[in-house]
């Protein structure tokens, strides 16, 4: 276990020293600088370029790039060149907007997957099954965009209440309890969005691994045992079926510094999917940086944690 | 037994009639894909409807028709009254649970017993079936025992609530030669303790002449023989048994290639008419293409669906 712990350490930190050489290379490698986002810009005179390159150190050989910009990033200082702000509050503002899509999103998608999926393995062919077979495809094969903006007009036609942006303009003056109706009216429909297609891809993947489950020896040994049906169904099987989410339980953790570029540009929503789109549109490096290499760690640190939950929950694994 | 799927009807087992009477030891012998587990399963209720359906006949259980049975009552038979040893001890017992977990529920499933009490239950069954030291073993999980541990868990599980019918389907023929053999002793003690009926299902003979009070020889989802060991072994009077018979490694016939059965058995769905056994038979006559064989009657409980065997007065 300790030994597991020591070894994955290690494995971990050098994937990371490994990662953060491609990404900061891919960066550079990709064509432009932001020296030359606006060329045409009278105000960009040559000189004007040189003191900028000077400025961000572009004009230095790629190593040392690479060690200042860690040193900053480590140490805290670094800023981003678009606005001089510092990087790390600016992600960390922009985390706490996105941070309540992704819990809502995610809960919705976990809670509702699950029994839409067991339900159809355990009915298979049912009429249960057949609509939600149906529902899942057209969810799966609706573009988000698309969908989104059919929410927006049947919401804001029928329901008349505001949903774009995270909270109407004006409405600090109206009372608390208005106040917290508007952020929640602001809050459903991006959420639901990003859980609709969540919902439509886990379950059908609770619904696959379910019938593998369900016909495998040892649930026939529970039948023959004269188990109820419930026993059978959601001791024995749903057990072992649950075990390769526990997987993905661990992986979910990435998104939350993802967020989603589409659902938060449909919704102006000022979270860190559209930050880290426009940060790549400026070409402004270090945001997209810090922003990757805080993937990078949180991708390590979920399969860490899928590893230690697979411990937990299946006993043929000893690490 | 019928199964429908996609493509003509699969008629995986048609015609089979047997009775096993307490404390006997029935064997079902066959080989693989003649329908042996699919009556196993028919009996213990654990077929997948759809795609199979029981077209016809009678399963009859302590006087009570099992099919006329609502499911919930024929549930608190199974694993009570009829419990059911599985061939893959592996795949046969669930990877999370500890088997003395596995056990304990099939006893608290049927009896209205205290947790405590089902786990004295739960050891003195491990016991039972020879597992040294039950109360560390109980908590094992599976994937923990040897093969021979994990058949002997299966069996102590199937006798928790001390059934009557024990149908064991091929439980040694995943597990070495000498594992095997205390298997079969363990199961042979059990019954003579416990007083249980005992059906066996097999494709080894040489099993079947250790622990057989009856034999019924399976082919293409048909009865073809019946009879007690001695009428099998000594006079065989259908050319299957006989071919199977003859495939069996004996001491006479030490540095001799042993005899095989040309072909496989047909696909259920595929079924040849008249005799199910025909094409692979050395003693076909025209009318075995045509006409379905009846039983033919040798006194005694003996009987072969082969009247060509009989007209000759047994094999040449």
């Amino acid at each position: 276990m300790t030994a597991f712990l020591g070894r994955s350490l290690i494995q971990k930190t050098i994937t990371l020293f490994l990662v953060s050489v491609v990404s900061f290379l891919i960066i550079h490698l990709a064509p432009g600088e932001p020296s030359q986002i606006d060329p045409l810009n009278p105000k960009f005179s040559p000189e004007m370029v040189e003191r900028m390159r000077q400025e961000f150190h572009l004009d230095k050989p790629l190593h040392i790039q690479y060690l200042l910009f860690y040193r900053d990033l480590f140490s805290g200082r670094i800023v981003s060149w678009r606005d001089n702000l510092p990087v790390l509050n600016k992600i960390g503002e922009r985390f706490l907007n996105s941070l309540p899509l992704f819990i809502v999103g995610t809960l919705l998608t976990w809670t509702f997957s699950f029994p839409v999926g067991i339900r159809s393995a355990i009915r298979r062919d049912g009429p249960f099954d057949k609509t939600t077979t149906f529902l899942a495809y057209v969810l799966i094969s609706i573009p988000g965009f698309f969908f989104a903006y059919i929410l927006i007009i049947l919401v804001v036609t029928q329901l008349h209440v505001p949903v774009i942006g995270m909270y109407s303009f004006g409405i600090d003056t109206a009372s608390p309890m208005v106040r917290f109706m508007d952020r929640v009216w602001h809050l459903v429909l991006p959420s639901v969005l990003g859980a609709t297609g969540g919902i439509a891809v886990l379950s059908r993947y609770v619904r696959s691994q379910m019938l593998e489950i369900i016909g495998q020896d040892y649930v026939r040994t529970a039948r023959a045992k004269g188990l109820p049906d419930d026993a059978v169904y959601y001791r024995h099987a749903l057990r072992n079926a649950l075990l390769p989410f526990v997987t993905m339980f661990g992986l979910i953790l990435p998104g939350l510094i993802g967020g989603s570029v589409i659902i938060e540009s449909i919704f102006s929503w000022p979270g860190m999917g559209r930050m880290a789109y426009e940060a790549i549109l400026a070409r402004d490096y270090p945001v997209i940086l810090t922003l990757n290499f805080i993937t990078a760690v949180l991708v390590l640190v979920g399969t860490l944690i899928s590893d230690l939950l697979y411990m937990v929950v299946d006993p043929r694994i000893r690490l | 037994m019928h199964f429908h799927g996609e493509g003509p009807v699969a008629r995986a087992v048609d015609g089979i009639d047997f009775q096993i009477h307490r404390r006997q030891t029935v064997c079902i012998v066959g080989e693989s894909g003649c329908g042996k587990t699919v009556t196993a399963l028919a009996v213990m209720g654990l077929l997948p409807m759809p795609p199979a359906r029981i077209a016809g006949g009678r399963i009859l259980f302590d006087g009570r028709s099992l099919l006329d049975l609502p499911a919930d009552q024929w549930r608190t038979l199974r694993g009570r009254r009829i419990a059911m040893v599985f061939q893959e001890p592996m795949t046969s017992l669930n990877p999370v649970f500890t088997i003395g977990d596995q056990i304990r529920e099939t006893i608290l499933a049927h009896e209205a017993l205290k947790e405590a009490q089902a786990r004295l239950r739960t050891i003195s069954l491990l016991n039972d079936v020879g597992i040294e030291d039950p109360e560390r073993r109980a908590s094992d999980y599976p994937h923990q025992l040897s093969g021979g541990q994990r058949q002997r868990a299966m069996i102590a599980m199937a006798l928790a609530c001390g059934p009557d019918l024990i149908i064991a389907d091929e439980p040694t023929t995943a597990l070495d030669v000498t594992v095997q053999a205390q298997i079969l002793h363990l199961l042979q003690r059990l019954q003579a303790d416990k007083q249980m009926a005992i059906q066996y299902i097999t494709h080894d003979l040489s099993v079947v002449s250790a622990i057989a009070d009856r034999i019924y020889v399976m082919y293409a989802g048909v009865m073809v023989e019946q009879g007690n060991p001695g009428q099998i072994f000594q006079q065989a009077r259908h050319p299957y048994t006989r071919a199977l018979l003859d495939a069996l490694p004996t001491k006479e016939k030490r540095g001799q290639r042993l005899a095989t059965i040309p072909g496989t058995v047909p696909h259920p769905a595929y079924k040849p008419s008249g005799c199910p056994f025909h094409p692979r038979c050395g003693f076909r006559e025209p009318a075995c293409e045509r006409d379905f064989p009846q039983m033919c009657d040798y006194g005694d409980g003996h009987g072969a669906r082969c009247p060509v065997i009989q007209r000759m007065g047994g094999f040449p």
